[in-house]
């Protein structure tokens, strides 16, 4: 039975029964909730909650759980993300399975409070220093994110990698009727600290990059190979096709089968993985495609780069790549079929 | 024998030589793999009091009972 | 007749450290406590940035090299979801003190059960000698080629009797490396640190004095006696808080 629930809160509880045992971070808001309700929830089952005194401190908290193999998390948004990019490419580095929720809100240094999609870039390029990626799942419902939640921790566990959830504000706050999953039980990774050295380490002055960088490009082609998410609706036969994920995914698919019934030959393309992004989902369009249409909320586009690359993986025809960008907020229905109509009239130019 | 001397892992630092209550250790002419010249402990001056494990900074020294 | 001494294995390694640096003597008396207290099979290192790093090719135990500054976060993190392991920061005074200074205070300030050992050589060894925050006034670094001004970058921080005054803390001690008595009571400074973690009192702390002889521009016996006779007049030598005198 369904039960209405706030994005963090389900988000929250759904870590828990992914068998989550250490959260530290900082309050920031639109996340905060997720740090509030582990709090008192952790503790109930045993596990390890640590207000920690900065993001950074979190992360590296974090850094600590996950050596010693246990499923750890954190949380945060905007700036609180910004800090915690060291401790994320300390965590590839070393080859440490974690997840970070980013609750992404708009803005550029503090920012705003506003729900966005503006950290797409360092989400799925990997921010911190060093050449790294990470998986980044992006849920348009919150139903959807508490089942990422679980999926999450197996692919970083799977590759060691770290996992981020990219959330947005409103999907934070907002309630949904929510079907929460079953427990699982936790675990503790083979390869934790146990303090028995059971996990062997090389001299940190005796690494071989050369060496390393082989693995690293094999792993990451596999994820790229093997972990593609998307949905798409309508593309085999489209004459347009919409880019969105998110929340705004959720409401250009409302306006591609507005636009389907009102004659228009469109289709969806919805990512579920930002990171590595669904180019697969390319193959599928229409060959006489005329363009393909990113819905992002963010200011300047930046989804659009990654659809432009992937339509000419797929194309040898040059098709341009749109980007509708509504900078904050999810954008109505009216405002995408609206725009798009401004697309087919030539008032908005493509980027690509 | 009372002392034995890893000289791989000397450094020449002299620490053992200054703390050395018995004047037991110097260093030889002859360096070694890193191209410190390393130490030798006179054994019928050494007493295997210690000193030159607890100073020696690189684990040169093992004491023997 | 003698008494048998011998490197503890999990530290019977060749390490990359200067001639006559202290560390090599300090990391190995951290491992004969671990040894004597039957815990050398049960420890975990969060190794800072710096001279410090150079444990990573020495110590044959579970470690993990953090972040510049970060290892008392990092060792919170272990010390919470393992909480029967030993959890060791080895860090440098630019590690802990400078970069790490939050988290070195917050790790304090929350009495985390886990032990702080800080090797206290008044610069940054492992970049070539700058001023560190613990540089002595008038010492002449790279990055402070006239001498320390106080005045303009504050006074050296004496971090283990900040903690001991201000936090309830369960033990806080410095000591040095600069003689063969100095080194015995490092040793059981250490110790006293580690019982007080096996014992679940709350955080330890033992900042060591340590000769940095190549940057300090010194032979290591004058860079010992440098030690002795300036730095222990400013960073005194003793036990700032000691649990057996807490309730």
């Amino acid at each position: 039975m369904a039960e209405m629930m706030k994005g963090n809160i389900a988000i929250a509880e759904a870590a828990v029964r992914a068998g989550v045992r250490l959260y530290a971070g900082y309050p920031i808001t639109p996340s905060t909730e997720i740090m509030e309700y582990l709090s008192g929830r952790l503790p109930e089952v045993g596990g390890a909650f640590i207000q920690a005194e900065s993001e950074l401190a979190g992360i590296n908290m974090v850094i600590g759980g996950a050596s010693c193999g246990v499923r750890a998390l954190t949380a945060s948004s905007g700036p609180g993300i910004s800090l915690k990019q060291e401790g994320i490419s300390i965590l590839s580095d070393e080859e440490l399975s974690a997840v970070v929720i980013n609750v992404v809100r708009y803005g550029n240094g503090l920012g705003t409070l506003y729900s966005s999609q503006c950290d797409y870039n360092r989400e799925t390029r990997g921010g911190g220093n060093g050449d790294y990626r990470c998986i980044v799942l992006c849920p348009s419902s919150i139903q959807e994110a508490v089942e990422q939640i679980s999926l999450a921790y197996e692919l970083a566990e799977k590759y060691r990698v770290v996992s981020v959830l990219m959330t947005e504000g409103a999907l934070g706050q907002m309630m949904e009727p929510v079907d929460l999953p079953d427990f699982v039980e936790p675990k503790r990774n083979p390869w934790g600290f146990d303090g028995k050295y059971t996990y062997k380490k090389i001299g940190i002055f005796d690494r071989d990059s050369m060496k390393e960088s082989v693995l690293l490009k094999e792993k990451y082609a596999a994820i790229k190979e093997n972990e593609q998410r998307w949905e798409s609706e309508g593309v085999e036969d489209a004459d347009y096709v919409f880019v969105s994920y998110g929340l705004p995914g959720r409401s250009t698919l409302g306006a591609v089968r507005q636009l389907r019934d009102e004659g228009f030959r469109v289709g969806l393309i919805r990512p579920i993985t930002a990171w590595p992004f669904p180019e697969k989902a390319f193959a599928e369009i229409n060959p006489g495609v005329k363009g393909i249409i990113t819905v992002e909320a963010n200011a300047t586009g930046q989804l659009v780069d990654d659809a432009a690359l992937a339509i000419k993986k797929n194309s040898s025809a040059n098709i341009p790549a749109y980007a509708l960008t509504y900078v904050y907020g999810v954008p109505p229905i009216k405002s995408i079929k609206a725009d798009f109509k401004k697309i087919l009239n030539g008032e908005i130019r493509e980027v690509y | 024998m009372k002392v034995n001397v890893n000289e791989s892992r000397c450094k020449e630092c002299g620490l053992c030589i200054a703390h050395c209550p018995k004047e037991a250790i110097y260093l030889r002419s002859e360096v070694n793999s890193k191209g410190y010249r390393t130490v030798v402990v006179r054994e019928d001056k050494c007493i295997g009091c210690g000193m030159c494990y607890l100073t020696c900074p690189d684990g040169v020294y093992q004491i023997l009972a | 007749m003698a008494v048998e001494r011998k490197v503890p294995s999990i530290i019977d390694n060749p390490m990359n450290f200067c001639p006559g640096c202290g560390h090599g003597i300090i990391i190995r008396l951290i491992c004969e406590c671990l040894e004597e207290l039957g815990q050398d099979q049960n420890v975990i290192f969060a190794i800072g940035v710096g001279c410090s790093s150079n444990l990573g090719g020495g110590l044959v135990t579970d470690r993990l090299h953090c972040a510049h500054g970060r290892a008392g976060a990092v060792a919170t993190g272990m010390k919470r979801v393992n909480p029967d392991n030993m959890v060791i920061t080895y860090q440098g005074d630019g590690d802990a003190y400078s970069i790490g200074i939050a988290e070195s205070f917050n790790a304090a300030y929350r009495n985390e059960n886990i032990t702080v050992i800080t090797v206290n050589n008044t610069n940054f060894g492992m970049t070539g000698g700058q001023m560190s925050w613990t540089t002595m006034e008038g010492q002449k670094t790279t990055t402070s080629p006239h001498g320390r001004d106080c005045a303009v970058t504050g006074y050296p921080i004496r971090f283990p009797e900040l903690v001991a005054n201000e936090f309830r803390v369960a033990y806080a001690a410095r000591g040095s490396v600069s003689s063969p008595a100095r080194i015995n009571a490092l040793k059981g400074y250490i110790k006293n640190a580690l019982e007080a973690q096996i014992n679940k009192e709350g955080y330890s702390i033992v900042e060591v004095l340590s000769p940095c002889a190549v940057n300090w521009g010194m032979t290591p016996e004058e860079a010992m006696t440098h030690i002795e006779e300036d730095l222990t007049q400013y960073f005194p030598i003793g036990v700032f808080q000691d649990r057996r005198n807490q309730e």
